[in-house]
């Protein structure tokens, strides 16, 4: 693509924070988000651990200001809430200005409050004001609710646990066509006994703090969180003289083809993905600063992955690391997480920890990088790997 | 710019759509207020014990995609974009009763595996073992038109050249009675005859799947070509008739150009009046078709609609069913198709011969 598309804002809320400084500080000070669930009713809750929101739904509501009457499911609330932190960061003050557009992704949409109400809904009048919230799409238009994005393009993707990655590429494409001067981009998605329990019957949640890319790891601790990036065409930075505070320089997708949950062993789709991204940002393995690794902290992902990135980067492995060990996988908005630390990495010139690694894999002998380190950062290569064979990579770069 | 065409199509629908040989021939009537896929011999195209796994949505989006594929002559794409607004409700409903009835306790994977939107593109791409770009849009309406506009981007940039594209949407028997329970679903049973001056509240719901293959070279299979795709999260009853109206200039047309519009209405008095307005107002003098009193109501419906056009364009008939009104058109060269869902989630897909 040779010349990257400007992101101009960024808002997040994870586990580790609710707006971008507190998540930084917590990244730089190594302070993990991982705890038990108190959320939601689980019998689950003494045997997993997860990455949460402390808010509460009706702290959320007041925060938000919505009516008593609102319909926001928990995956809405969050992705508003990041949303609008994105908005105000890039100083987005007159919507109509700029052709202005949202794209989201999310896996367990409005499920929240479906589990929560699944057969109420039938007798009970109170909750039925949550069945159109169900759909994933509804977490999208809600979102554009808030920010007064209007007549516009507003779409959601789903493709697992690389739906935001996903959104973040299809939005640089919207910039590049001159289809959107402007479009919001990222994921949401809330904890949810669904998916607590769909991973436990995969045997693939943890019952202690998640370890990436540790031979003794025992799988990943579920999270939730919400974030969002402004990316804006080069008319309108320049226009608004707007401060760019990274660059979205390339991205590729891939599916691995192998099988519906698993990724194959050696990696093909994430392979596939991270050599169409060098190709389209123009870069050589060798001019990668830092890769943030989708680590989810599995048997077979982590194997996987890193396989991937041997076969790509060989001899020229930069630092990597997996910051899934703060946060949790946040699933649909882990790609979004992730694009919002790898722009704080280039902002600082600092890798965040791979924290809770104590032994490398037997199978290669990759090291994450476990302390946080200061290096200057011009580009940084991030994986985002999910069900379905969906395989993406997206490079952020501090130059355009 | 590359041109992006329609080189084939499917579709699995409530009528005999999957043999492309014919068209709305013969006609399935119904007296329901949910109507279901007319099924196509699975085993021809799915080994038994792969779609004995499968729920109905997966069967026909890997169905729908075959026949795709078939017609257009080739193996391998270069992406598979599909669109579902509800996604696999089938195996949702699975998990979630079972996470209820039996307390979180021995559930099995299988239908959670199932059950992420991403399912049948994912399954589809295993079929064919294809480790191209792969996606799924999942925005109630417009789930369709968003996954045909990333085609078509792609297409015109020449980043691909031929991209399977669909859309997908299964009934699930729990969520049908909960959309009753909130009256989106039609109180009482109507037909195709009666089903647009029924006066009640609602749609007949249905399923189905309708998959394209788009390319930037014409194929001799060639349907249409497709000039514009454009989506609205929100759009006012009174600003739709301008709105399509710049839509055309941005495409160098007049509403007198449009030889053929195909409506999204399916009977519900709340919302067909943002069709309404258009018949009566300035596509009054244009051939109006309409679909959903055939084929029901669905989050992806509107790809039937794309099929509908497509196939008007190549055979320039109307069958009878489908019209609304009666202007005599020496060639039909243009089509436009516009639907919206509960008065969200507009859109725009114009068509050339």
């Amino acid at each position: 693509m040779g010349k990257g598309v400007a992101i101009t804002g960024m808002g997040i809320i994870s586990a580790i924070g609710n707006n971008v400084l507190e998540n930084y500080d917590a990244l730089i000070n190594g302070r993990k988000g991982i705890t038990r669930v108190e959320n939601i009713e689980t019998i689950q809750r003494d045997e997993i651990m997860v990455g949460e929101i402390k808010f509460t739904n009706d702290e959320l509501i007041a925060r938000l200001n919505l009516p008593p009457e609102n319909n926001y499911s928990r995956t809405a609330m969050l992705g508003a809430i990041a949303a609008k932190e994105a908005f105000t960061n890039a100083g987005i003050t007159n919507i109509k200005k700029y052709k202005t557009g949202i794209v989201s992704g999310t896996s367990v949409g409005g499920m929240d409050m479906t589990e929560k109400y699944y057969y109420e809904y039938l007798t009970e009048k109170a909750p039925q004001k949550y069945i159109e919230s169900h759909h994933a799409g509804d977490s999208t238009q809600k979102i554009a609710e808030q920010l007064g994005i209007e007549e516009s393009l507003v779409t959601t993707i789903s493709t697992a646990c690389s739906s935001a990655a996903n959104a973040i590429m299809l939005g640089a494409r919207l910039i590049q066509s001159g289809k959107l001067d402007r479009v919001l981009v990222g994921g949401a998605d809330c904890l949810s006994k669904f998916t607590i329990n769909g991973f436990k019957t995969l045997m693939i949640l943890s019952d202690t703090y998640n370890t990436p890319f540790d031979e003794n790891r025992k799988g990943l601790n579920l999270g939730e969180a919400a974030a969002f990036l402004v990316l804006e065409s080069d008319k309108v930075v320049k226009a608004e003289n707007k401060k760019v505070l990274a660059y979205v320089k390339g991205y590729g997708n891939a599916n691995d083809a192998f099988h519906q949950t698993a990724s194959s062993e050696n990696g093909d789709g994430a392979t596939l993905a991270m050599e169409k991204a060098l190709k389209i940002a123009g870069l050589n393995p060798s001019e990668i600063d830092y890769i943030n690794a989708h680590g989810t902290a599995t048997g077979n992902n982590d194997l996987s992955e890193g396989r991937a990135i041997l076969r790509v980067f060989g001899a020229n492995l930069p630092e990597f690391s997996s910051t899934k060990a703060f946060t949790g996988h946040t699933l649909a908005a882990a790609g979004a997480i992730e694009a919002v630390y790898s722009v704080l990495a280039l902002q600082n010139n600092v890798i965040f920890p791979n924290l809770n690694f104590k032994t490398p894999m037997k199978e290669f002998s990759m090291i994450p990088q476990t302390e946080l380190k200061e290096k200057e950062l011009n580009t940084v290569l991030s994986n985002s790997l999910g069900f379905g064979g969906n395989c993406s990579t997206v490079i952020f770069s501090k130059e355009a | 710019m590359k041109k992006v065409y329609i080189n084939s199509i499917a579709s699995i629908s409530p009528q005999k759509t999957f043999d492309n040989t014919i068209f709305l021939d013969e006609i399935t009537d119904y007296n329901d207020t949910v109507i279901f896929a007319v099924d196509p011999d699975y085993k021809q195209y799915i080994p038994p014990a792969a779609a004995r796994r499968m729920a109905k949505g997966i069967k026909m989006g890997v169905v729908a995609s075959k026949i795709a594929m078939e017609e257009a002559g080739i193996e391998t794409v270069d992406a598979i974009i599909t669109g579902t607004g509800m996604g696999c409700m089938i195996d949702s409903e699975k998990f979630v009763s079972a996470i209820i009835d039996n307390n979180e306790q021995y559930l099995t994977p299988t239908s959670f595996i199932q059950s992420t939107h991403n399912t049948v593109a994912g399954q589809v791409a295993l079929g064919m073992e294809c480790k191209a770009y792969n996606f799924t849009y999942v925005h109630s309406a417009i789930s369709f038109e968003s996954a045909l506009l990333d085609a078509k981007m792609q297409l015109e940039n020449d980043e691909a050249h031929h991209i399977l594209v669909g859309g997908v949407e299964e009934l699930g028997d729990h969520t049908t009675k909960v959309h009753r329970v909130v009256n989106h679903i039609k109180p009482k049973p109507v037909t195709i005859s009666t089903v647009l001056n029924s006066k009640t509240k609602g749609a007949v719901f249905s399923e189905g799947a309708n998959f394209f293959v788009v390319s930037n070279e014409k194929k001799e299979s060639c349907y249409a070509e497709l000039v514009a795709v454009e989506t609205f999260n929100t759009l006012q009853k009174e600003k739709v008739s301008e709105t399509i109206e710049s839509f055309l200039t941005e495409n160098n047309l007049k509403i007198e150009d449009i030889d053929v519009v195909v409506f999204g209405n399916n009977g519900d008095v709340d919302f067909d009046t943002y069709y309404n307005q258009l018949s009566e107002g300035n596509l009054s003098k244009t051939q109006q078709v309409f679909y959903k009193h055939l084929v029901g109501e669905n989050n992806t419906v509107s790809a039937f609609g794309v099929w509908l056009g497509s196939k008007i364009l190549k055979t320039q008939t109307i069958p009878e069913i489908v019209k609304i009104n009666e202007i005599k058109i020496p060639e039909i060269r243009t089509v436009l198709c516009y639907n919206q869902y509960r008065g969200q989630n507009h859109s725009l897909v114009l068509l050339k011969k």
